[in-house]
């Protein structure tokens, strides 16, 4: 019987990588629950902080903040650009990388170049290659992302923004839409645009320790760390999510590779019996 | 009546909320001191040193938690608490943004050709796809 037992060692491999990606699909679904559980858990602060900036910057309208006000020219933006460590997650990081040079290239033909922040593994495997200057990088958060591992980029994008090095900034990573659908978002962080918050119409203002100034700069600091904070746990969430699907699609067409081999394995079993049987009644028939 | 005697208390930190409810009084360490919220305080806005938000409730019982430093926002009917995470000091702040300046240099200069598992198995694919095709030819001319 040529070929049946290659055939068989085939199925056998197809079998083994098909458990695998199985594996990694109930491990990147149990991982994304919980990460979406994180993207809630870090929702109520980003709602409170937006409130209270917004409630300052209305009662205090005198102190403009550098960090609010939109008067220089653009001559060098920053990106920070929010990817995974690990790939086996579909298009995900791809699509960000691709929304991080459309970013550039419309800066670009303003006359305005980029300097980049790297979280993420993959995004510096994948901008080390550009001639962009990549002034921050910081990969390897693990699943769940601290706030504490993220002040340092944050602090040094917002000192370059301070000092005049970086006129714009901005956030681009996978938002998490849905378990199928995860969309490449770019954000504006600096300057911080306008918020909106809802009453308080009537002249108030607060009494301030120590002052006005110190307390909405550290506060518009804290608001830019929990908005990148917010970014990478959505980017978890979107980089499970994508490789659940990724893992299932693979896990699918091993399956539909096995029936095939199953099929051609049969056939080649049974055709090899029927030749010793022809074999048989051909040597009764002889004697 | 029980509204009037009792403020909204919300205590958050970036990575999730500690604390939502109502409660008689709340001592905050505010940056120059101690400072007790009961309710229809006046508004203010403070930093926070590390410290301990004790929260008073209703039921007159005592709740403790420990902030590391953050926000207090008062409004006349609530209160929001924006709790850091993690100790925050100057000085730690500038030592974590060099960390990730050092870190960006460092692996662009690595360019030794560590190459990941993920692309070894990308290698790996490639050679026996080329196998296969060297195969067929060979059958071809056979």
């Amino acid at each position: 019987m040529p070929g049946t037992k290659e055939i068989r060692a085939k199925i056998t491999s197809v079998k083994n990588t098909q458990k695998i990606t199985k594996a990694m699909q109930m491990v990147a679904t149990s991982k994304m629950r919980r990460a979406q559980e994180r993207m809630r858990a870090a929702r109520p602060y980003a709602e409170k902080i937006r409130n209270v900036i917004g409630h300052l910057t209305k009662a205090n309208p005198d102190y403009h903040s550098p960090y609010l006000s939109e008067h220089r020219a653009v001559r060098n933006i920053g990106i920070i650009v929010v990817s995974t460590d690990r790939g086996l997650a579909g298009a995900l990081n791809a699509n960000v990388f691709k929304q991080t040079l459309l970013l550039m290239r419309d800066w670009q033909a303003k006359d305005a170049g980029a300097k980049l922040c790297i979280i993420g593994a993959k995004g510096m495997a994948f901008f080390r290659r550009l001639n962009t200057p990549i002034v921050a990088h910081v990969d390897h958060l693990g699943d769940r992302p601290r706030v504490k591992d993220l002040i340092g980029t944050v602090k040094s994008m917002l000192d370059g923004y301070r000092d005049g090095e970086l006129d714009r900034l901005f956030l681009v990573n996978a938002q998490f839409v849905n378990t199928m659908t995860q969309r490449p978002s770019v954000e504006q962080l600096l300057p911080a645009l306008p918020i909106d918050t809802e009453g308080l119409q009537r002249h108030w203002d607060y009494l301030y320790e120590p002052d006005a100034s110190q307390i909405l700069d550290d506060l518009l600091m804290r608001y830019i760390e929990s908005q990148v904070y917010r970014a990478v746990v959505e980017s978890v969430a979107s980089e499970m999510a994508a490789r659940m699907v990724a893992m299932k699609s693979a896990s699918d067409n091993a399956g539909k590779l096995i029936n095939e081999m199953q099929l051609i394995y049969n056939k080649a079993r049974q055709a090899a019996i029927t030749k010793e049987l022809a074999e048989i009644v051909g040597g009764a028939a002889a004697v | 009546m029980a509204e009037r005697h009792t403020i909204q208390v919300d205590i958050v930190s970036a990575e999730g909320e500690i604390f939502s409810g109502r409660a008689t009084m709340v001592v905050a360490p505010a940056s120059q001191g101690d400072i007790g919220v009961a309710p229809r305080h006046a508004p203010l806005l403070s930093t926070l040193k590390p410290g301990e938000v004790r929260v008073h409730l209703p039921d007159g019982t005592e709740q403790f938690f420990f902030v590391g430093g953050g926000a207090i926002e008062v409004q006349p009917n609530k209160v929001t608490v924006l709790a850091d995470t993690a100790l925050r000091a100057k000085d730690i702040d500038e030592a974590a943004a060099l960390a990730v300046k050092q870190r960006a240099e460092e692996a662009l200069k690595d360019r030794s050709g560590h190459i990941t598992q993920a692309e070894a198995l990308a290698e790996l694919a490639r050679a026996a796809a080329q196998l296969k095709i060297l195969a067929r030819l060979r059958k071809q001319r056979s």
